[in-house]
């Protein structure tokens, strides 16, 4: 029954998407084409990103706000391993990512074994990124114009036609998410903290452990998106990421995952980020007046909320 | 093995700890002469500024570090985390002012907010010298800053020749509460309805001057109007986005102008994808800080507002040994 209803939950999601995606459609001769659709598809990476990693941590119903000053930390991470230190592109890549996972870690640590609330651990550890983000690059930005390879992680054509990696990259990292999440140990313990911790704890699961390891978790996806955020722009930004965290956070619970925890999908997020910067392009190229779109934004947010409040109401009558 | 990793754990997030507050000395505190009052001889600068991770401040700070050096004066140099901090500016000037020093120099976020603390700075006896914007308060000395309203024009005169006078023309601005982001808008606007009667302002967008975000925006605009000829970005984040996003398109053919320095806008005027850009003259504006300073220090009269200047740079002037010196990388 709970299958079914979460079915229908991402069909809603689905549903919104679709409405959303035709309105612009009709409203705007230059919305549906290929060369539109694939920049709205660019334009959701990042933000795409933070989200999947999020998600876990939102359904064991914590919260991860040092995802878009952690990417930042990531960026220069990146800039400092490849351009500074020379590593090859790939293991500074790795490096990078490795790293966000660090930060995870740390996070997931300071969550489970120190006790701190997640809100707490990771503002403080948003603080910490933002400093030693500009600390560490000397508050200058990393540029990677001499490392073509680095680059093109972002906007090469892997595929030879018209395609951006960077989409390629989001889509290899929401099926690796979903799988994660729907077919792993790991996965079914997300689930079961978020439903009740108590009880997943007396059926002698280690919830500490888990929640160590689904933080870093997020953390990984943190420092792949430091990875493609510097790729796109060519350098690592040190002042910059502060409000990813909040957009990564909307696009999750847009896609119908719960702040209560408990209840979420990877398709889910990923739809809901979708809707974000589907209407950010379509607002836009109606040439809406950017504080109308932040409105419109916001009242999105409050009815995804909103729906997902009135059918758990109806379910559990 | 549990215990192990706990261990393990807990020295990293020692580490990590200890790496920020390291950090939080070396930006936000003194980095030219110590924190605290004068000194010694040496008169004592407190300067807050508008930030310092923009290549733009660190630029005035070494404008302003340089200067006091050669005159022989102490300064700080701070500012909040963002430009939009504007309350965690209005506590770095309350403070400044508690550390009693001989002046203070200072760029405020919001030209009123700050305007009953230039009162607590008058009746401390601390002459305040205002920089890169004004304070609405008779308070401050002198102001040194860039006429943008007029930099914005000649932008626009730039833009309106190159585009030969007509066509579609879109703004990306840093935002719209901002001073510099009101007068870089409206020099640019009011010079082209008064001058250029054919070119067609596209509504003005804001990107926060996130270069990411300025690049998805430039995008949606060529994608609305693919008669567009020309773009301006009106700051360092907006203009680099704007090249961005015209290379993202693939669109070929747009007139690019920007605003203010940096080593990928300056690579993009160098390459011909942007045909050129609005510096202002940071290393002199901090220089003129520091002297202003010290000039009301001494009680001399200044003129109420100096105008540190700007500069139109291109392909050709670009390498210019006097263009070159107020570029920053």
């Amino acid at each position: 029954m709970s299958a079914v209803r979460d079915r229908l939950q991402q069909f809603l999601a689905f549903g919104s998407l679709i409405a959303i995606f035709l309105f612009f459609s009709i409203a705007s001769s230059s919305f549906l084409n290929y060369s539109n659709v694939t920049s709205i598809l660019f334009s959701t990476v990042v933000i795409g990103l933070l989200a999947l990693g999020t998600t876990f941590v939102i359904i064991t119903s914590g919260i991860d706000l040092s995802i878009g000053t952690g990417m930042t930390l990531c960026a220069v991470m990146s800039g400092v391993l490849i351009v500074n230190t020379g590593l090859p592109v790939w293991l500074g890549v790795l490096g990078t990512i490795l790293f966000g996972g660090l930060i995870g870690f740390v996070n997931g640590f300071n969550v489970s074994f120190l006790g701190i609330p997640p809100f707490i651990a990771t503002l403080a550890m948003m603080l910490v990124a933002q400093g030693l983000a500009l600390v560490i690059s000397d508050s200058t930005p990393i540029y990677f114009n001499d490392e073509p390879g680095y680059i093109a992680i972002s906007t090469g054509h892997l595929l030879g036609v018209d395609f951006p990696n960077a989409v390629l990259v989001l889509a290899v990292a929401t099926v690796i998410a979903a799988v994660v999440l729907n077919r792993t140990i790991l996965g079914r313990y997300t689930y079961s903290i978020g439903s009740n911790e108590e009880a997943t704890a007396l059926s002698g699961i280690s919830v500490r452990k888990w929640k160590l390891a689904i933080y870093t978790l997020a953390g990984l996806f943190t420092g792949l998106a430091g990875v493609m955020i510097s790729a796109r722009l060519a350098s690592a930004q040190p002042g910059t990421g502060i409000g990813y965290e909040l957009q990564a956070i909307a696009a999750v619970v847009i896609g119908g995952t719960s702040l209560a925890g408990g209840k979420g999908s990877i398709v889910g997020t990923l739809i809901g980020a979708l809707i974000i910067s589907v209407l950010n392009n379509g607002l836009q190229i109606m040439s809406i007046p950017q504080e109308w779109q932040n409105v419109i934004l916001g009242a999105v947010i409050l009815v995804a909320v909103y729906a997902d409040m009135a059918r758990k109401r109806s379910s559990t009558v | 093995m549990g215990k192990w990793l706990m261990v393990c754990a807990a020295s990293l997030a020692l580490g990590f700890a200890a790496c920020g507050d390291d950090g939080g000395e070396t930006t936000g505190g003194a980095s030219a002469g110590g924190g605290g009052g004068g000194g010694g001889e040496q008169p004592y600068i407190a300067i807050v500024s508008k930030g310092f991770q923009h290549q733009f401040w660190q630029a005035v700070k070494q404008g302003a570090e340089d200067e006091a050096k050669a005159k022989g004066a102490k300064i700080t140099f701070e500012g909040p985390p963002t430009e939009q901090d504007i309350e965690q500016q209005v506590t770095m000037l309350t403070n400044a002012i508690q550390k009693k020093p001989a002046a203070i120099g200072f760029a405020a976020l919001d030209s009123k907010a700050s305007a009953p603390l230039m009162e607590q700075a008058k009746s401390a006896n601390i002459p305040v010298i205002a920089f890169d914007s004004g304070v609405e308060s008779d308070v401050p000395v002198t102001t040194a800053a860039t006429d943008n309203k007029a930099a914005a024009a000649e932008a626009a005169k730039h833009m309106s020749e190159l585009i030969g006078g007509k066509g579609k023309v879109a703004l990306v601005v840093h935002d719209q509460t901002s001073r510099t982001g009101i007068e870089r808008r409206d020099g640019f606007v009011e010079w082209m309805k008064a001058n250029a009667p054919d070119v067609e302002l596209l509504p003005v967008q804001y990107g926060a001057g996130d270069q990411a975000k300025s690049a998805d925006i430039a995008k949606s605009i060529i994608q609305a109007n693919p008669d567009l000829k020309g773009f301006y970005g009106a700051n360092e984040g907006s203009a680099i986005g704007v090249v961005k996003g015209v290379e993202e398109s693939g669109k070929k053919g747009i007139t690019i102008v920007g605003f203010d320095s940096g080593k990928a806008q300056m690579d993009a005027i160098r390459s011909g994808v942007m045909a050129g850009a609005i510096t202002q003259n940071p290393v002199g504006m901090g220089k003129q800080l520091v002297d202003s300073a010290l000039a009301a220090i001494n009680g001399e009269q200044q003129p109420k507002v100096i105008d540190t200047g700007f500069y139109w740079y291109d392909k050709t002037n670009i390498d210019d040994p006097k263009i070159a010196a107020v570029l920053y990388e």
